[in-house]
């Protein structure tokens, strides 16, 4: 027993502070992802000139608490001929994968649980690429045909664009070079310039992937509701299914995350290395104060004193993080707390930027067919994206060996990669467009839903 | 201390599972004990301070294949499979052979390794500090881009015609 | 104190398991993933080795054999489906038109 004891202390002496901070992950995140469904319910409502969630504190700030109290006490059901323990192990794996490649990611620099991790950015995408296991298996233990088309495209769908985004973050590493996370924010703060800037193609591609990875409209193919009720989804219920849920919004966490580190600067402010700009710190500060303003403004006209109330307290909490965020700007003292601060604003501003997206995406296109989202991996993403590492590459030799101008080179290849794209879609689309003439005129293509 | 413990959390839930991957009757339940014998073996991958190779069983292994695995299970769902037999006549034959061999083997490694013997009673020095190691990743790029050069594009070669072989072998008409 | 012994012994244990799937199984499917386990017992053992000589090459090779099962299980699961198509079956003695 004293060798366990000792083992034990060993591990905790050294591993505690990582400890708590998981801990807090694994507790917050249900809140987080839970307002992160209001603010896409919000978007989604004003996009279609509606007002959304109203009813459940002041413009349905506590919906999703109220949400989270309706799952948890919604009855538990598992299908009479469903695999018991695959069917009650599946939402475990898809939560438990998001929540792990949480550890490694950085959200500041001060904010890192695994620190050191030799291969982080990899640890990131190897992780959270676990939980396909979770869609495919619990849609093949519900037993259910829907819930076995749904696994099936989300299997050939996550394997079909995991190769393109793994492509497009090979440019991102490139440009890095390296593969652990804060040198790779580090690396852009040298070079003054993020990476987005200088690897555009790749951006895009990933951005396209990603979407497709976490299985948004677009790409919701694996639950859409029109074709398949909810997909894989579809057996499940109450608390199961939030853990599905939670999974997809910790997913979009993790691919904002990981595109904010690689392509956006990470937690360096815009304009970090321009002097003149430092007018920028300030801003942070007055954004927060700007919001408790408003909430201070609007609380007087909520219908019910509970709401008035809420609405004052909204408006302190707003208040506090101002005060949170100027604390290192004012004073001198508290200088060396600015870094960790405004760092995670900054990030956490860009995460929300990255996920608004893929909301507005979500709200303005309409979905793919499936023979249409293999195409669009397997003709158009792919290629481009290995085009793209290696006009990537040939730039950066360019710039490296013979001195060439880092704009010129990299402009130069991405244009050519742009070229290359822009050929491909002209074939596809006459290949098209023969294919259409080889039927005798328009019509409904062929349908091999499965093809490539 | 805390090496040891990890080493027998590891290799336990490998050996364990693995064993399962052969016996259970249905070939989707298989795959999840497979899964959880590879990840269990990329923990002992991290703990050898392998990080790269940690990852790249993960995204490649775990990732990739069994996810190709899995899915080709379900194409091939047969629900007849699970009543038929699932061990081959010779299988007494069989298990009697490899138990032997792994005896011998395991008797020569047990006597090689015990104190005394000039042989093999070499310490893993997974007792180091991480701190003193040369990063993983490069190390293992260094030496995959150097002197294994040839080695890679061959390998290249290899993945290109098995993907060329996948593709004619799953197409329907040929 | 861990010594490479531990190593050995726990990849003997994998391969052993994996050489049992293979040789007693019916199922190709099951018999892949005997294959899978072999393999990765194997990578303990380059593993175990590289961090004992402190020399990267024994990862760089387990790399390789990633890579190679990577190309067996597409041809082989390319290979089933083929003949699940043809067959309907999926156990390794009913595979028998060459016996003929």
């Amino acid at each position: 027993m004293p060798a366990a004891l000792q083992a034990t202390l060993e591990f905790l002496r050294a591993y505690a502070g990582p400890l708590i901070a998981s801990l807090v992950i694994v507790a917050v995140l249900p809140l987080i992802a839970g307002y992160v469904v209001l603010v896409e319910r919000k978007v989604m409502a004003d996009m279609q000139a509606r007002l959304g969630p109203m009813r459940v504190g002041p413009h349905g700030l506590l919906q999703p608490i109220a949400d989270a109290v309706k799952l948890l006490l919604k009855e538990d059901i598992i299908p009479e001929k469903a695999d018991f323990w695959i069917f009650w192990l599946a939402p475990l794996v898809s939560v438990t994968a998001a929540m792990l490649s949480m550890a490694a990611l950085a959200f500041g620099p001060a904010f890192q649980i695994a620190r050191d991790i030799n291969v982080g950015i990899l640890f990131v995408v190897g992780i959270s690429s676990l939980g396909i296991f979770g869609i495919v298996l619990g849609g093949w233990a519900s037993n259910s045909h829907y819930s076995l088309i749904g696994a099936l495209r989300s299997a050939a769908q996550l394997v079909s664009y995991e190769t393109a985004a793994g492509m497009a973050l090979v440019s991102g590493l490139l440009l890095g070079g390296s593969l652990q996370i804060r040198t790779i924010v580090e690396e852009q703060a040298r070079q003054g310039v993020w990476f987005i800037f200088l690897a555009p193609v790749a951006f895009f591609i990933y951005m396209v992937a990603s979407i497709a990875e976490t299985n948004r409209a677009p790409f919701d193919l694996p639950e859409a509701e029109s074709e398949l009720v909810a997909g894989y989804m579809t057996e499940y219920s109450g608390f199961r299914w939030s853990l599905y849920f939670l999974a997809e919004y910790a997913n979009m966490i993790v691919v904002a995350s990981v595109a904010t580190t690689l392509f956006l600067g990470g937690w360096m402010r815009p304009f970090a290395s321009v002097r003149w700009m430092g007018w920028v710190d300030f801003l942070p500060p007055l954004l927060a104060l700007g919001v408790a303003g408003y909430c201070v403004y609007r609380a007087p006209r909520q219908p019910v004193p509970v709401q008035k109330l809420v609405m004052l307290g909204v408006a302190g909490l707003c208040a506090l993080v101002a005060l949170l965020l100027a604390v290192p700007l004012l004073l001198p003292a508290a200088f060396f707390l600015k870094a960790g601060i405004h760092g995670a604003f900054w990030f956490v501003a860009k995460v929300g930027a990255y996920i608004f997206v893929f909301m507005w995406l979500r709200f303005t296109l309409p979905r793919y067919r499936f023979d249409q989202l293999m195409r669009l991996g397997w003709y158009f993403l792919i290629p481009v994206s290995i085009v793209n590492v290696m006009a990537l590459g040939v730039g950066l030799v360019l710039h490296w060996q013979y001195r060439v101008n880092l704009w010129l080179a990299l402009g130069g290849t991405t244009l050519l990669t742009l070229l290359i794209a822009l050929w491909l879609v002209w074939a596809d689309r006459k290949r098209e467009a023969e294919a259409l003439q080889a039927r005798g005129g328009p019509g409904t293509p062929a349908a091999d839903s499965y093809a490539g | 201390m805390l090496d040891k413990v990890i080493f027998y959390v590891f290799g336990g839930i490998a050996v364990v599972s693995a064993a399962l991957v052969v016996t259970r009757r249905n070939a989707v339940h298989s795959a999840v004990f497979l899964i959880t014998a590879l990840l269990a073996t990329a923990g002992i991958f991290l703990q050898l301070r392998a990080e790269f190779l940690f990852v790249v069983q993960i995204i490649l292994y775990v990732g990739g294949i069994m996810v190709l695995f899995v899915f080709v299970i379900m194409l091939v769902n047969l629900d007849v499979a699970l009543q038929q037999i699932q061990f081959s006549r010779q299988k007494w034959v069989a298990l009697l052979v490899t138990l032997a061999l792994a005896g011998q083997v395991g008797a020569m490694l047990w006597w090689a390794g015990q104190p005394g013997k000039k042989t093999l009673p070499l310490p893993v020095s997974v007792a180091a500090p991480a701190e003193k190691l040369p990063a993983n990743a490069e190390a293992v790029a260094h030496s995959l881009f150097g002197p294994y050069l040839l080695p890679f594009e061959i390998a290249s070669l290899l993945l290109l015609v098995a993907m060329i072989g996948a593709v004619v072998m799953a197409k329907k008409k040929v | 104190m861990l010594s490479v012994n531990h190593y050995l012994f726990l990849s003997l244990a994998l391969f052993t398991i994996g050489v049992i799937g293979v040789l007693t199984r019916r199922n190709v499917i099951v018999i892949l993933m005997s294959i899978e386990l072999i393999l990765n017992a194997v990578n303990i053992n380059l593993v175990a080795f590289s961090r004992l000589f402190g020399d990267v090459a024994g990862q760089v090779f387990a790399i390789f054999i990633v890579t190679d099962a990577a190309a067996e299980a597409a041809v082989g699961l390319g290979i089933i489906i083929a003949f699940f198509r043809n067959r309907e079956t999926v156990l390794a003695d009913e595979m028998d038109l060459l016996k003929w």
